[in-house]
This record gives structure tokens, C-alpha cells and sequence, in this order.
């Protein structure tokens, strides 16, 4: 469903992605996992449409998103890292908006719209305004709408980040039901090791802009030796912390943090 | 074309819906239409002018379309990382109808604001000489909504962080309010401010405005459709381009 081959990005002198390779079977749930910085954010940039690889090749559903940006965008969702939903709009008109922008005819985007929001316990809030809903709900409809035009592949980025453990059992368990129910292929990534071993059915760990390894969960624990994932991880990347210099991204972050008092 | 609608609702929808902001945004117009109004009011009338109030009303509703717009297009800057403009970049839709529908949608809430300040003019004292021709004002509120909304998705879409805001309004938009005639007549100025006045595309809106409200204009009605449609056309394409550039 994804395949990747010899993928490159380099932003000045320094190589973001170098010689990435991997595919993802149709139906898998696939975990890309890395330290701060190591090109996990730039790799679902390029696999989305969102910036221009350097060299190497990437397919979709078969297709190359550089030639056929908006077929492949057609059939992928994503949720971002940060939230991209209209807070003064109701959950209801974020899935209507999204469903136009997608070509959804309207009986069908209704209907679609409906089943979503049962399935992510969001029905009864459709007609508030996001910006009311708790961090969980809002990621929740982030995850509904990305699955309204019924994509081939959902790529989640961080989507757990900031929550809470409850919210996170239930967010997961969410995307397996659609998962399997409608055998759309997840590529995800997160910083939560567990996260990553109980939802993931391969994991494929990049550090330094180099795929490390990959393999399911089990096997590289086998590979390295270790009991969980987190030392596996750790075994693989080091234990070195990645201090990234704040980009204007991160800066707005934290603006926007202090004006939300901390909720996501 | 309905990927263009949606987005225009939103921004519609959107103004409607933020009442707060919708009173607050109406503080500053009301302060220059009274406080100046009726403040340098005697010393107009001195000079031999007329009534201040008349004279400054247009140029206060155009200050309100010149901000409201321009902002509009600021506020792509958030909106880029924590908002919705994502979601629109990655949409099966291209980058000119989403800047359209977002101008377009950025530059009616401003001609709404324009008009509600209009009323606000109204209720002060504010009497258009000949209310057959008040109409035509519309199409000088929608030309100035046009041309500074294309230059806030210009200037918003090229702005890294929220730090350009404040130079943004320092040297771009503040001078072109105070530069424009909005608050002073144009005629009988020095070599220098009347180059500068006429280099201003607000002062051919508010000029527009003023020959067809107090049948008073500078420029000459004809030449401000003209300038603002030249201008206008020019800050689409820029705009647009620039749109088209944004990396996220």
C-alpha cells in the first residue's frame, strides 16, 4: 500500500531522510518510531504531498503523489501533529467542510459523518463548537474526519501526545475497530513505546535520518535482546537526548500552550 | 467551485459566530468617528471645511475594511500551524481555489464590518449629500476589501512568526490609515505627502468613497475604480503566488 525506495531530503547541509526504504503491506497498522529530529515528521511530509522528496521514490495505492497529487490525496487521511480543526465551527461542520474539500457527495458525506461520529462517541457534541471539546474529544473528531472520504491509508503523527491514559486506550482502540473493519492501512507515529507495541502489527525505528530496523514488535525484541520495545528502542538509537534547536514552529507552540493554559 | 463556497462560508460563519470579537473590532472605528468627529469638529469648521464629522466618516469605514482585511490575511500565520489551513493544504483541491475562497470569504466579513460602521456613521450625525448614489459606496468598500485582503494573504502567507505582526502593523498597516486622507483633505499638501498619499491604494478607496457620499474627491471617481483595480488585480496574482508557496 506504501512503498518507499531510496527516499532523500536534505535542508541545506543537513540530510533530514537519507536512503530510507520500507513498505507497508495493505490492511497493516505500521509504527514509525524515532527520537526528536530523526526524520520521522519530514518522511509523512513527503508521503503526504507536503514537501518534495530530494531523490528516491515513493508510491501510494500504486500511485506516485509528485505525478498524481490530488488522486493520492484522495486516498490518504492525516491527522497533524498540531490540530488543525476550526475551534468556532461545530464537529458537524468540520466533517461537512472536510466532505466538500474531498468531493464527498452529500448523501453519502452525511450518512459517512453520521457513522463516524457514533463510532468516536462524538454524536451527541455534534452541534457544539470545537473549541469547547476536552483534548481527547478534539483529537478524536480529528481521527473521525480523517477517515470520512473513506482513504486507503490514515497517517496519524503524534496523535496521542498531550493525553491522558484513558483517552489514549480509547483513541487507539477506536482507530483498530476502523482498522479492521474497513482494512484501511494506519501508518502512525508516536513516542509511546507501549503504544507502539500493543497497536502496532510492524514497527520500523529511524534515527539520524537512517532507517534503523524493522520488523514486528516481537522480533526486535528478539533481535536486540531486550524484554520491552522502550529498551529496544533504546538499545537501537542510544540513550543521547536530541536537543533541537526551537524552530518558529516550536515557538508558536509554546504561545500557544501558554494561551490555551496548557490543554492541547 | 464548491471547495471555494465552503471556505467562504467558514470565514462567514466564523464572523457571525465570534460576537465578542465583533463589538470589540467596532471600538476603534467608533473612537476615531467620535472623538475626532466631534473633537476636531469647531476647527474644521473654522478652517472653512464643513463639518469634520461628514468629512471623516468615509475614511473611518474605510480604516475598517483596510484592518479587518488585512487581518484576515495575518491570520493565516496561526492558522497554518494550529489551524485549519492544513487541512485545506492537503485537501484534493488546489492552492488558488483556497486562497480565493479564504480572500474572498476575509474580504465580504470586511465589507460587513465596513457596512455596520456605515450605520454606526449614520446614527453619529453622518448624512450622504445625494442617497440615490450612497449605493455606489458599496463598490468602493468591496474594492478596498479586495485589495488589502489579497495583500494580507500576501504578506501572511511570507511572515514566519508572530513577531512580523507587530512590524507589519507599524510600517505597513498603520501608515497606510494615516497616509490615505482618511483623516486629513488631500488638496493644498507638500510636494512629499501628496507622493506619498497618492502612492496609498486607500487613499483612492476613501477618495471613491467621498465623491460618492459628499460629492468631494481628489483624484476624480473614475481614476480610483481605475487605481483600485489595477492594484487589486496585481495583489491577487501576488497573493496567489505567494499562497502557492507556503511550506508547512
Amino acid at each position: 500500500m506504501i512503498r518507499v525506495q531510496n527516499l532523500v531530503k536534505s535542508f541545506g547541509n543537513f540530510t533530514a531522510v537519507n536512503d530510507v526504504s520500507f513498505d507497508v503491506a495493505a490492511g497493516e497498522i505500521f509504527a514509525f518510531l524515532g527520537p526528536n529530529g530523526a526524520g520521522k515528521t519530514t518522511t509523512i511530509k513527503m508521503l503526504t504531498t507536503l514537501l518534495r522528496p530530494n531523490s528516491g521514490a515513493i508510491e501510494l495505492d500504486g500511485l506516485n503523489p509528485e505525478t498524481h497529487q490530488n488522486e493520492a490525496r484522495k486516498r490518504f487521511g492525516i491527522v497533524f501533529q498540531d490540530p488543525s480543526l476550526d475551534g468556532e465551527l461545530s464537529a458537524w461542520e468540520n466533517m461537512e467542510i472536510h466532505g466538500v474539500l474531498y468531493h464527498v457527495p452529500g448523501k453519502i458525506r452525511h450518512k459517512r459523518a453520521e457513522e463516524l461520529l457514533k463510532i468516536f462517541e462524538l454524536w451527541e457534541r455534534r452541534n457544539d463548537q470545537v473549541k469547547k471539546f476536552s483534548g481527547g474529544m478534539k483529537r478524536r473528531l480529528e481521527i473521525a474526519r480523517g477517515f470520512l472520504h473513506t482513504p486507503r491509508i490514515l497517517f496519524l503523527d503524534e496523535p496521542t501526545l498531550g493525553l491522558d491514559p484513558q483517552s489514549r486506550n480509547q483513541l487507539w482502540s477506536h482507530v483498530k475497530k476502523v482498522n479492521e473493519s474497513e482494512r484501511v492501512t494506519v501508518f502512525l507515529t508516536t513516542h509511546y513505546m507501549d503504544e507502539a507495541d500493543r497497536v502496532a502489527h510492524r514497527v520500523g525505528i529511524i534515527d539520524h535520518g537512517k532507517l534503523v530496523t524493522v520488523g514486528t514488535p516481537k522480533a526486535i525484541k528478539e533481535q536486540t535482546g531486550t524484554e520491552s520495545l522502550e529498551e529496544a528502542f533504546l538499545a537501537l538509537t542510544g540513550s543521547t537526548i536530541r536537543d533541537e534547536s526551537a524552530g518558529s514552529a516550536d515557538q508558536m507552540r509554546q504561545f500557544a500552550r501558554m494561551w490555551s493554559g496548557g490543554r492541547r | 467551485m464548491s471547495a471555494i463556497y465552503i471556505l467562504w462560508l467558514r470565514e462567514l460563519k466564523r464572523y457571525t459566530r465570534s460576537r465578542v470579537q465583533l463589538v470589540a473590532s467596532l471600538g476603534q472605528p467608533m473612537l476615531y468617528l467620535l472623538v475626532l468627529g466631534f473633537g476636531l469638529g469647531p476647527v474644521f469648521k473654522r478652517a472653512g471645511n464643513g463639518s469634520y464629522l461628514q468629512f471623516v466618516a468615509p475614511g473611518v469605514i474605510g480604516m475598517t475594511i483596510l484592518f479587518s482585511s488585512v487581518f484576515s490575511g495575518l491570520g493565516l500565520l496561526w492558522d497554518r500551524q494550529f489551524g485549519f489551513l492544513k487541512e485545506t493544504l492537503v485537501a484534493p483541491v488546489s492552492r488558488l481555489q483556497i486562497m480565493i475562497g479564504r480572500t474572498l470569504g476575509g474580504a465580504t466579513v470586511a465589507i460587513l464590518q465596513g457596512l455596520l460602521v456605515a450605520v454606526i456613521c449614520f446614527l453619529a450625525g453622518f448624512r450622504p449629500v445625494n442617497l440615490a448614489l450612497a449605493p455606489l459606496a458599496i463598490v468602493f468598500m468591496v474594492l478596498i476589501a479586495i485589495v488589502f485582503a489579497a495583500l494580507g494573504v500576501a504578506i501572511g502567507s511570507s511572515l514566519q512568526d508572530m513577531q512580523g505582526f507587530q512590524l507589519i502593523m507599524n510600517f505597513l498597516v498603520l501608515p497606510i490609515y494615516f497616509l490615505s486622507g482618511a483623516l486629513f483633505p488631500l488638496d493644498g499638501l507638500g510636494k512629499i505627502l501628496s507622493l506619498v498619499t497618492s502612492l496609498d491604494p486607500l487613499s483612492y478607496g476613501v477618495d471613491g468613497m467621498r465623491a460618492v457620499l459628499l460629492n468631494l474627491t481628489h483624484f476624480g471617481a473614475a481614476i480610483d475604480v481605475i487605481v483600485l483595480a489595477i492594484v487589486g488585480s496585481i495583489l491577487l496574482v501576488i497573493g496567489a503566488w505567494r499562497f502557492s508557496k507556503i511550506e508547512i
